[in-house]
Parts: C-alpha cells; structure tokens; sequence
C-alpha cells in the first residue's frame, strides 16, 4: 500500500516537472518566433499566402456565427428587457455583450477550431514528412521560414475576423429586434450610441482580440512542430491546440476583463 | 588528401544510454558514388545526419572538404549546407508548392537571381530528371517515382558538392527504381559530386556505386568495390548480399533459453 | 490558388476587417458623435454626487453635450470636484446651472445644465458658480422622517397649549 502512494506521489511530480519543462519549452520556441520574425517582415509575400489560409477561410464561419448570436442576443435581450419596459436598451446590451466579451471571445474559440488546427495539423504534416528535416538541411530554418509567417498572419487576422464578428452581430441583433420585433430604429442606435465608448469598450475589445490571437497561434505553430511525427502524433497535437487554445482564451478574458473593467461603466 | 570530400574519425555517437555508432572511420573522395549498407536499425541514417551536422557526435568527428562539422557555428554549418544536400526517404517535397516552386525554392531562398534565370535554371534540373513536363503539378499529383526524381531535380538546385541519399529506392517499382539508380550515377559523374547512398537494395545499389560499406553493430564490417563484395567470403557480406536468413545476423532476437520462458523446466521432472 | 487571385482575397479581407472596426468606431461608439479633440474643460463643485460616474454624459435640455471626464474630492471644502469636457460647439452662460439628475427611476445619473441669463459664456477651466447635488435616496428618507417628527412635536406643543 505504502508503495502505491509513493508512486502515485512520483506520478504527480512527474507531471508538474513535465508540464513546467514544456512551458520552458514553449516559451523558447516562442521567443525563437519573435526574434526570427526578420523574413516574414521582409518578404511579406510569405505572411500574405498564410493571411489567405488563416483569415480568408475562417471568415464564413465567422460571419455566419456572428450573425446566429447577434440575432439570439437580440432576442434574449428584448425577452428580458421588455419585462422592464426597457426594450429599446436591447441595442446596448447586444452592443455591449459582442465588444467587450462575446466577440473577441467567441470568434477567438472558432479561430482556434478553424485556423488554429488547421496551422498545427499542416507543421506537424509537414514534420512528419521530413519537410522541416529537408528545409533546415537546405539551410533553410524553419522557424523563420515555416512558423512566423504563419504566426503573424494568425496575429493580423484575429483582431479582424473578432471586428467582422462584432460588427455582423450588432447588425443581427438588429435585424431582430429593429426589422422582426419592431424596437423603435432611432432609440436603438441612439442608446448604443450612447452607452458604447469608443476607448473603454471598442478599444479594449480589440486589445483581448490581439491578446488571444498571440495566445492561440503561438500555441498552434507550437503543437505543430513539438508534434510526433506520425499520424497519432498529429492528431494529438491538433486537438491539443484545441483545448489548450480554449482554456487560454477563457483563462486570459478574465484576467483581462478583471483588469480592463474595474469598476467602472 | 586534398581530393578527400569527407573524412570521418573514430565517430562514436549513442541516444542516450544506446550506443548507435562505435568508432566508424570512411574516407570519401570527389566524383564517386558510395553506398552504405547494413541492416535495419544500424545506425546508417544516423550517419547521414552526422555529416549533415543536424546531431552532434558523442566523441570522434566528421570533417567535410576539411572543416570539423560539430565546430561550426549555427551560421557556418548553414553555409555548409548549401553545398550539400539531401534526398530524403520519401521525397519530401513541399506540399504546398508546386514541382516548379519546389525546385526553385533553395534558389529564391539563398541567391538573388533574376527570376528569368530562375526559370531557366529550374527547368534545366527538371529537364535533367525528365520532369520538365510535370512543372505545374503539386507534389500530390506525382506518383512514388516522379516525387523522388523531382526531389533529386531539388537537390541539386544548387549545384551541390555531395548529395546524401536516404533509402533511395524504398517503395520503387522496378522501373522506376532503374531510372532513380541511373539519375544518381549520370548526375554524380555530370556534375563531378559526391553521392552517398544509404540503402538496403543490394543489387540495385551495387550497379551504380564505386564503393559500398557495410555497417553493422556500429562498426564498419566490411568495404570494397563492387566487384570485391559480390566475390566477398566474409560471412556477414556473404549473408547480407544474397539476402540470407540466418548467418552472423541472427533470425532470433538474443533471448533467454526457450524452454525457461515456456516455464517448461522441471515440470517432466 | 493563382497568386493573384490569393493577394485579391487577402485585400478583401483586410478591406473588410478594417470597414467593420470602422462601423463599429463611428456608428455603434461614441467616436463620431463625439471626440475629444474639439471639446473644452468645465469645473463643478458638488456637496454629493452620489452615483455619479466618470464618463457619465452631460446634457443640456435632453441633448448630450459632453462627458465627466475625472472625480475628485476637494481637500479644501471637502466637496466633489467634477471635471467636464463639453464639445466646443456649446457655449454656456456665467450663470449656468449644474445639478446631477438621473434619467428614469433606477437609470443612470447625469449632469443637467440648464443655462441662465449671462452675457458672458464659460471658457475652458472655468467653474460652474451654481450647483445642485444629487438627490440620495437615504437623505431624502432621513430628511422626510425628521421633518415629519419635529411636525409632530409642533402639533404636540399647539395641543397642550
């Protein structure tokens, strides 16, 4: 029994001594990103191809599902605020929810489902097959030349598919509340207006997007190439940069939230 | 020794508590096509890698045309690199450019070349592997063959000092296999480099080469020319090149006693 | 995918990325209805501001004229200083009124100018001579209980009479 609980104490050791290592790991390779970014900013060809792959191709699902929660968020917000009588405030609430919170958050989730593991499963392809193998024997670093391109186009791209999210939103919610349930046009507008700060609420808004969109491609180009490379390797590492993405997102909103919105508003 | 491409002393090189290679000594000399053989698992991609300087020896060196490859600093070892190359085992090709974009990817990432001439160059290196047709096509397109013939058109972009081969000729049929054996010779003698094939295809292999080593238990076992191997009595080269089931290279896995694993022992008693 | 036909829907991309951070700067934020740069500063003392709020609006007859931009107390009278930016377009009288109202029973609170007859207008960092404090609910209560208590008393001391 006594030798159960040691292992079992080992095991736990081992994990967190595990983890910390790749969390050091990671935390190199990122910086190895940062420092051997020179080529993508020189020929930004390189960073355009992969813009194409990250941003160009993640934009249905994110106009799509912009357009599905604004239009829920229009028709909660009028079920509820009618009971108040304060039915034209559903333009402020839709407003408020999608900039501070539901657009940065939700099209950072769908980011890291579309691109991120698509980023992750096309390096980790791209190991499995020797092509790193053979672009760093063609003296060639991979780094430079494979992950920040990929990288940056994930950092460009993510504040704006977050903005197209917000903004297709706002316009179903209302489609909802202004076309379908009749709110009055101008008091819809004029309170979101009123309540919508440009600094406080769009300008922090952008910021967690840029924040989540450095967190979810850095955690996609790194499963990538930290993948095994096999099959099962890949497969893993991309529902790795799933999850991993997702808790990332959740865990940084709230810090950010706890320090951008501090009593205030 | 002037001639010498590559100079390998006493290389010793293990993963971890593994020994892989234990005191390996070859010398290779411009213009010649090498292979190295030896079975599964017995260090001979490893080796490439030594001379690639993609991992470091645990004692011993690899010197290429006369500089120690472990010494050279990150920016040295890239220079070095663009005069040698590799074929790896299935191609690997870029999947996301096309056949005329891989071959002129080590031109556009190392030199400044017009474009023009890019074009001209690369179409030369297809023309000479008999793929100047398949330009526009992505690697998916290509079958086995083609993928490794446009993988050789890559290697030598550049106009490489020494082309390392990993198993060549693993899934070829037999067609293509002749054509890849045949590239490998004409382009070694047409532009005066070094070829070293890694390889378990004997007969396919000793056609082609000047020299075969033959690696085994990290050691070299035996060297000689092809002539000399085919002839050879050693009981190893013998057993590995008619493709001989038992000899030195045991068919079993060492194991304790048969009878003590089946727990056999005693029960008759 | 053509090269050029990729660069075309990369454009598109950014293009639309940038249209929509746009939208949502002038038509949904307060961006275009009003910025910072043509505005001037305004000064109020308070005796309470109650719930009153940076960035609350200021309003003149209904219409949002400018923000609170800052909160402070006085360490001199002890009262709430309010710093207001007011767009330039609105000039306001000497004797202008400044009390802190709240829209609606439970809505926001807000400062209420109502101008007065002066000849000469505010400048910036001028100082709103006239205020009224908010209106705290607890106050009020202890102020109506109290009032109605010393009524009593009066009523008491007319019976004995």
């Amino acid at each position: 029994m006594p030798r159960r609980i040691v292992s079992g104490i080992q095991g736990v050791g081992h994990r967190v001594i595990d983890s910390i290592w790749r969390l050091g790991y990671a935390s190199r390779f990122f910086l190895l990103t940062l420092l051997k970014s020179g080529t993508s900013l020189r020929r930004f060809g390189l960073v355009i191809r992969e813009l194409y792959f990250t941003g160009v191709l993640s934009l249905i699902i994110i106009v799509v599902s912009g357009l599905f929660v604004g239009m829920v968020l229009g028709l909660q917000g009028y079920e509820t605020l009618q009971r108040y009588g304060a039915e034209s405030a559903v333009g402020t609430m839709v407003a408020l929810s999608l900039l501070r919170e539901l657009g940065p958050v939700v099209a950072a989730l769908l980011f890291a489902s579309r691109a991120g593991s698509a980023i992750t499963a096309e390096i980790g392809l791209m190991k499995a097959t020797e092509q790193l193998a053979a672009m760093e024997m063609m003296a060639v670093d991979p780094i430079a030349r494979v992950v920040a391109p990929r990288f940056w186009a994930g950092v460009i791209s993510m504040p704006l598919l977050a903005a197209l999210f917000s903004a297709v939103g706002i316009f179903g919610g209302y489609l909802v509340a202004v076309v379908l349930i009749g709110v009055d046009e101008g008091s819809f507008w004029s309170q979101m207006q009123g309540a919508v700060d440009f600094h406080y609420d769009i300008v922090n808004g952008v910021i967690k997007t840029f924040v989540f969109g450095i967190a979810v491609t850095a955690i996609a180009v790194f499963e990538g190439y930290d993948a095994s490379p096999t099959a099962e390797g890949v497969s893993g590492a991309t529902t790795r940069t799933v999850v991993t993405s997702a808790l990332a997102i959740l865990g940084l909103d709230f810090v950010l939230t706890s320090f951008m919105f501090r009593g205030m508003g | 020794m002037a001639h010498e491409l590559i100079e390998i002393k006493d290389l010793h090189f293990s993963y971890g508590d593994r020994a892989i290679l234990k005191g390996i000594n070859m010398t290779m000399s411009r213009g010649k096509v090498i292979a190295i053989m030896g079975g599964s698992g017995s260090g001979k991609t490893t080796l490439l890698r030594l001379i690639g300087g993609a991992v470091r020896p645990s004692s011993g060196y690899v010197k290429v045309a006369g500089k120690v490859v472990h010494d050279l600093k990150r920016d040295e070892l890239f220079q070095m690199r663009r005069k040698m190359s590799m074929l790896f085992q299935f191609g690997a090709l870029f999947t996301d450019l096309s056949v005329f974009d891989n071959v002129a990817f080590q031109m556009r990432e190392h030199t400044d070349l017009p474009e023009s001439m890019i074009r001209d160059l690369v179409l030369m290196k297809l023309e000479a592997v008999g793929l100047r047709g398949a330009q526009d096509l992505m690697p998916a397109a290509l079958s086995g063959g083609m993928a490794r013939r446009v993988a050789l058109a890559r290697s030598i972009a550049l106009d490489p000092l020494l082309i390392m081969y990993d198993e060549p000729f693993t899934g070829l049929d037999p067609i293509s296999l002749t054509v890849i054996g045949n590239l490998i010779r004409r382009l070694t003698d047409a532009l005066g480099m070094t070829s070293i094939v890694v390889t378990h295809d004997v007969q396919e292999s000793l056609k082609i080469v000047d020299h075969v080593y033959f690696v085994a238990d990290g050691v070299i076992a035996a060297y000689g020319t092809p002539d000399e191997v085919r002839g050879s009595v050693a009981p190893f080269v013998h057993q590995f090149v008619h493709g001989e089931e038992d000899g030195p290279v045991s068919f079993h896995y060492p194991a304790n006693a048969y009878a003590n694993d089946l727990k056999l022992e005693g029960r008759f008693a | 995918m053509q090269r050029t036909t990729m660069d075309l829907w990369v454009g598109l991309f950014i293009m639309a990325g940038i249209g929509a951070l746009l939208v949502l700067a002038l038509k949904v934020g307060n961006l275009g209805t009003y910025s910072a740069g043509d505005s001037y500063t305004l000064v109020g003392n308070f005796e309470n501001i109650g719930g009153l709020k940076v960035r609350a609006p200021v309003k003149s007859a209904g219409v949002v004229v400018g923000r609170v931009t800052d909160i402070q107390l006085s360490t001199e009278t002890f009262d709430a200083l309010v710093i207001m930016s007011i767009d330039s377009r609105y000039k306001f009288p000497k004797d202008t009124f400044a009390s802190i109202l709240t829209s609606g029973l439970i809505g926001e609170q807000y400062i209420g100018l109502a101008a007065g007859g002066d000849e000469a207008v505010l400048k910036s960092g001028d100082k709103i001579m006239k205020t009224n404090s908010a209106l705290v609910l607890e106050e009020m209560i202890g102020r109506f209980l109290f009032d109605k208590a010393s009524e009593r008393k009066e009523d008491g001391n007319a019976d004995s009479d």
